[in-house]
């Protein structure tokens, strides 16, 4: 395609005259694109609220510093809570989205026409809704409070899981199956077997990043009464006491770091 | 013991892997089964355990017709008949142990499995093979941390482990060096002759087949171009089923090992065997 006879010999290029040009144009449209965008988005945009933006930020900081400290007796109980909302709704997803990872994925599948279709609409569902969506709706259903919360997370975590875990387990090595299957072995015994000792690594990563995740979303999940440290962080934001708030989002950094550190150690010793 | 009857093979893509094909394995027979890439032998050996479906055709297995069992039927069949593969297909991340014990699976229960509590005589009757394939020591490391011959070694325990009649053999020794693959093939004939084991061994390296098979069928493009001793594999021989290609030191014979009696064992080694 790209190579061009001379008499020197053959040339050879990426891409062909015409495909470079193209190429430019791409760019260009992008670019256009791009400006056409702003320019509509910021059409309501009332600037002088921008520039003073740097001053507002310095106010604000210097309302939030010194975080209260003495605050921090009402936080542990919520911040218990915001730590098990995420444990708990990881395990029920755990529960839920095993079986349906093995129904999703097409080495497994009991029925690549019927079963699999609902498994993966079942996921898809499940990760197009965010958790603090899922929480406003189970608030309204189930009331306030850590249920919604948990539950949340768990509707939310069953997609995530799910996809990841069902990708992880298409890609196994069929010939490990295939020699199990060959010794006599049962459908449940070649899945014991063949397919999960093949799987636990990813499975072990997923679900210890999934309940890394659902740490950070639980610490928001009360801004809408599903429990957690956000609906201290709501009382605060809208009492305007703003040392609480940097206390606050010191706390939740925290636990995120702690979390991470957890499941980087967890991770390294199960692979 | 294994009897196949025009056994035919059409893949969905419409490749004819298996023409027809029918051979008879007595008891005890050690046969090699060589052939280019793509011949079908890959395809005749997983049609004999219907871990690839056979289109037409019947497979007998002593008096059991193979090709007409249902699943629980297909099941107990498949116990009866040991595998070893080309990449050893061991699951990597479970244990020797393991591995072997998985031999076991068609004998115990689900459950009795999924708790790795196998009866005590499968255990003793495992250690007893992992001396025989000389890994004591390495019982309870995990597979992947074994050398190709080491874990080809557990492959073919855990083939024995199921205390099989007939051995499928694929490619055994595709993936190892020269010296590794004589060791490998040595204890194959070793194991079969010591239990009366029969064998289909599949093998592209002719020298290979020639030293230690009693039996070589030569398949080509899913037929049986030839059927004798290895030392019937004459230039023209390897002609017809390779194609045209300069075969001078590959069908004479240099170093036959047959110092193991090949066929039948003594009686004595069988009772001890059983």
């Amino acid at each position: 395609m790209a190579i061009r006879q001379t008499p020197e010999g053959p040339i050879w290029r990426k891409r062909t005259g015409l495909a470079s040009v193209a190429l430019w144009c791409g760019w260009l449209a992008l670019v256009l694109l791009f400006v056409v965008a702003w320019e509509a988005m910021t059409r309501n945009q009332i600037w002088a609220f921008v520039w003073d933006a740097p001053e507002q930020a310095a106010d604000l900081i210097d309302r939030m510093v010194p975080p209260r400290w003495s605050y921090m007796d009402q936080l542990w109980a919520p911040l218990w809570d915001t730590i098990n909302i995420a444990t708990l709704g990881t395990l029920m997803a755990i529960l839920l989205a095993v079986p349906v990872a093995f129904m999703a994925a097409r080495n497994t599948t009991p029925s690549v026409l019927f079963v699999r279709p609902v498994a993966i609409f079942i996921i898809v569902a499940s990760r197009s809704v965010n958790a603090l969506i899922w929480a406003l709706l189970l608030v309204a259903i189930l009331g306030p409070g850590l249920l919604a919360g948990i539950i949340a997370i768990a509707l939310r975590s069953i997609g995530f899981i799910g996809k990841l875990l069902y990708e992880a387990i298409e890609e196994i090595d069929p010939r490990q199956v295939e020699a199990v299957r060959a010794t006599g072995a049962g459908p449940a015994q070649v899945l014991d077997f063949g397919i999960v000792p093949q799987i636990m690594p990813a499975f072990a990563g997923i679900t210890l990043f999934r309940w890394d995740i659902n740490i950070r979303e639980s610490t928001v999940l009360g801004l809408v009464g599903a429990g957690g440290i956000g609906l201290q962080l709501k009382a605060s934001v809208d009492g305007l006491a703003w040392p609480q708030v940097t206390l606050i989002f010191i706390v939740i950094l925290a636990t995120v770091i702690l979390s991470e550190w957890v499941s980087a150690r967890v991770r390294a010793a199960l692979t | 013991m294994l009897r196949l009857e025009s056994l035919t093979k059409r893949y969905r893509t419409g490749d004819l892997a298996l023409s027809a094909v029918s051979l008879e394995i007595p008891a005890g027979q050690v046969v090699g089964l060589i052939g280019p890439s793509g011949a079908g032998k890959s395809t005749l050996i997983r049609c004999v355990n219907r871990l690839v479906e056979p289109t037409s055709g019947r497979i007998w297995l002593g008096d059991l017709e193979v090709t007409r069992l249902g699943r629980g039927g297909l099941r107990r069949a498949r116990r009866r008949m040991g595998m070893i593969f080309q990449e050893y297909a061991l699951v990597e991340r479970l244990t020797v142990m393991e591995n072997l014990l998985s031999g076991r699976l068609g004998y115990v229960s689900f459950w009795r499995s999924l708790a790795r509590r196998f009866p005590p005589d499968d255990i003793r009757n495992a250690f007893r093979l992992l001396d025989r394939v000389g890994l004591m020591e390495h019982a309870d490391k995990r597979a992947d941390a074994l050398s190709g011959g080491q874990r080809q070694r557990v492959g073919i325990a855990r083939a024995l482990a199921q205390d099989p009649d007939i051995l499928l053999v694929d490619e055994p020794t595709a993936s190892l060096d020269p010296k590794t693959s004589r060791q490998i093939m040595r204890l194959l004939r070793e194991v079969c002759a010591e239990q009366g084991l029969a064998a289909i061994v599949n093998i592209h390296d002719v020298v290979l087949a020639q030293q230690f098979m009693i039996r070589i069928v030569g398949l080509r493009a899913g037929v049986v171009v030839y059927d004798g001793p290895p030392d019937g594999l004459t230039p023209e021989v390897l002609t017809e089923i390779y194609g045209e290609e300069d075969w001078t030191g590959t069908g004479e014979q240099t170093d036959v090992d047959r110092s193991a009696p090949p066929g039948l064992p003594d009686t004595d080694e069988l009772v001890g065997a059983l």
